[in-house]
């Protein structure tokens, strides 16, 4: 039916949403390679807290295998860091320069921005994730690769959790706010304790409420102990995605 | 079926209302304007059809779908020229077009959409470094350059100067001789006379008037002012028949210099419009 093209001539197609996904997710990757300094930056807190607990008798851990408690911890911190605060923050900011809205009258669909923001995400949490665990290899620890994947499992979940809450707390709260709030979730759960030294007797309830918890907490039986990771870890981060992802999707504002 | 169906619109704020029941039918591959006072319901309804606000009320049909749950085929026949100026990222003009581009199914060739608007020597150049007037040119680019059969303009020219704003209208009237429909909205009311093949005027979130810039309020029909110099000063006569009057008077001898014959502008009909809504 189209015949010579004018440049100006209508010519509505089909994409297929997978070229769309690809394009979005190597943008967004872009996006985060060109704010490299501030990636790295990121690493600093959970470096200084992996040597600053781990090699040192700085604070109180429970048992004797300081780098085994501490490492698995601040991986956990790691990917929360990346995958929920400075995910909240960017897309704060990007939602208030009107990044968002263009991207909204685009073919590109909301459940196709979270899932592009999700993967470059994971993109960026498995290398952070991997350079914190090879510096403690370095200082010394030894984890156990036999439960690997289960472990690349529930780093999975947490962070597609995390992603789901920042794009919830961006599209609820202007920028300024969604930075204060989300560093602050970030303080506070780091000094909840379970990262670098013992959590204040919260239980298994405390363990299974906050991902955080659940995720380190999952990290150190498998990659420190070997064992399996425990159903509740599985069952609390499973959860945390279901409704992080879903309260998302339902809530995101482009602008 | 037409480009744009709107019957009854109604749109409230908490107990503000500001869209009162509109209609609306736009054909395929007009130019349509929509002028009215800040306020009046413009970039309501303009959103409303975007898709990027809900009604509370009235059948609303944009390209056959209702925009409330327009999906991915939807949006890539739309194209929606924004206002937003800004850019959180360090990307280049061209890295920008290039991105969205790639969201649409058949788009433009970057380099020529923004050549196109007019862009040509900031290709490389930051959009943050950009002016205010660059980057609602960028706008533009990124409007149009997923080929969309619709394109939705609010306000499009506002910063531009005069010379950007004629190469401008030259790209609207070429993307309307190639067919794609053109929903405008605007303060420029020689734009709306320039671009126009329909327009209407919304005050107080209701349709006033709606018709061609040339008979728009009854304009064509609202009679002339036929003025000239006599020997007691100026002289000016409205009358519904200046040619019959000029006609008159040259007969009966009478000297006409400095002989003007006006009819009511744009801005005056559209003034009056707005001023009755008031």
């Amino acid at each position: 039916m189209t015949t010579e093209s004018g440049t100006f001539t209508p010519a509505p197609g089909r994409a297929p949403m997978r070229a769309i996904l690809r394009q979005q997710v190597r943008m967004e990757l872009l996006l985060t390679a060109r704010r490299g300094e501030a990636v790295v930056l990121a690493m600093g807190v959970p470096l200084l807290v992996l040597l600053g607990a781990g090699l040192t008798e700085a604070t109180n851990v429970p048992g004797d295998d300081r780098l085994g408690f501490v490492v698995p911890g601040v991986l956990a911190l790691t990917v929360m860091s990346t995958a929920f605060t400075g995910q909240a923050i960017t897309t704060g900011y990007e939602r208030s320069y009107g990044v968002l809205k263009r991207l909204g009258a685009s073919p590109l669909t909301r459940p196709g921005l979270l899932f592009s923001k999700t993967a470059a995400i994971g993109c960026l949490v498995a290398l952070q994730v991997l350079a914190l665990a090879l510096v403690g290899v370095v200082v010394g620890w030894r984890p156990e690769l036999s439960q690997i994947l289960p472990a690349v499992g529930v780093t999975a979940l947490a962070t597609a959790a995390y992603c789901g809450l920042a794009l919830l707390l961006a599209s609820l709260l202007r920028p300024e706010t969604t930075t204060a709030a989300a560093t602050l979730i970030y303080v506070l759960m780091l000094a909840a304790g379970g990262i670098m030294f013992a959590a204040p007797d919260l239980g298994p309830a405390g363990s299974f409420l906050l991902p955080l918890a659940a995720h380190a907490d999952a990290l150190r039986h498998a990659l420190t102990e070997g064992s399996s990771v425990p159903v509740s870890s599985w069952l609390s981060l499973t959860l945390w995605a279901a409704v992080a992802l879903t309260g998302a999707a339902r809530k995101f504002r482009w602008e | 079926m037409t480009a744009i169906e709107v019957r009854g619109l109604r749109k409230t704020y908490g107990s503000r209302s500001a869209v009162s029941g509109i209609d609306l039918s736009v054909p395929h591959g007009e130019v349509f304007a929509l002028l009215g006072p800040n306020g009046a319901g413009k970039t309501t309804t303009v959103e409303i059809l975007e898709g990027h606000r809900r009604r509370d009320s009235g059948d609303v049909r944009v390209l056959g779908q209702d925009p409330a749950v327009g999906g991915r085929a939807w949006r890539a026949r739309i194209g929606i020229v924004l206002q937003s100026a800004t850019d959180a990222a360090d990307l280049t003009v061209v890295e920008t077009v290039r991105h969205i581009a790639s969201l649409y199914p058949r788009p433009r060739a970057a380099a020529e959409v923004i050549e196109l608007v007019g862009l040509g020597d900031q290709a490389k150049a930051k959009v943050q470094a950009l002016s205010g007037g660059q980057r609602r040119r960028l706008d533009v680019a990124l409007g149009i350059v997923g080929r969309p059969e619709i394109v939705f303009l609010d306000e499009p020219t506002t910063g531009f100067d005069p010379h950007a704003r004629r190469q401008f209208w030259q790209l609207v009237r070429a993307l309307a001789a190639e067919g794609t429909t053109i929903l405008l909205t605007t303060h420029y009311l020689d734009e709306a006379e320039a671009l126009a093949d329909r327009l209407a005027v919304i005050a107080a979130g209701v349709l006033v008037a709606e018709g061609t810039p040339a008979t728009l309020g009854g304009r064509a029909g609202a009679g002339a002012t036929v003025s000239w110099t006599g020997p007691a000063g100026q002289e000016s006569e409205l009358t519904a028949d200046p040619v019959a009057l000029i006609t008159k008077l040259t007969a009966a001898g009478v000297d006409l210099p400095g002989l003007t014959v006006t009819r009511p502008s744009l801005e005056d009909t559209y003034l009056a419009l707005i001023g009755e809504q008031r």
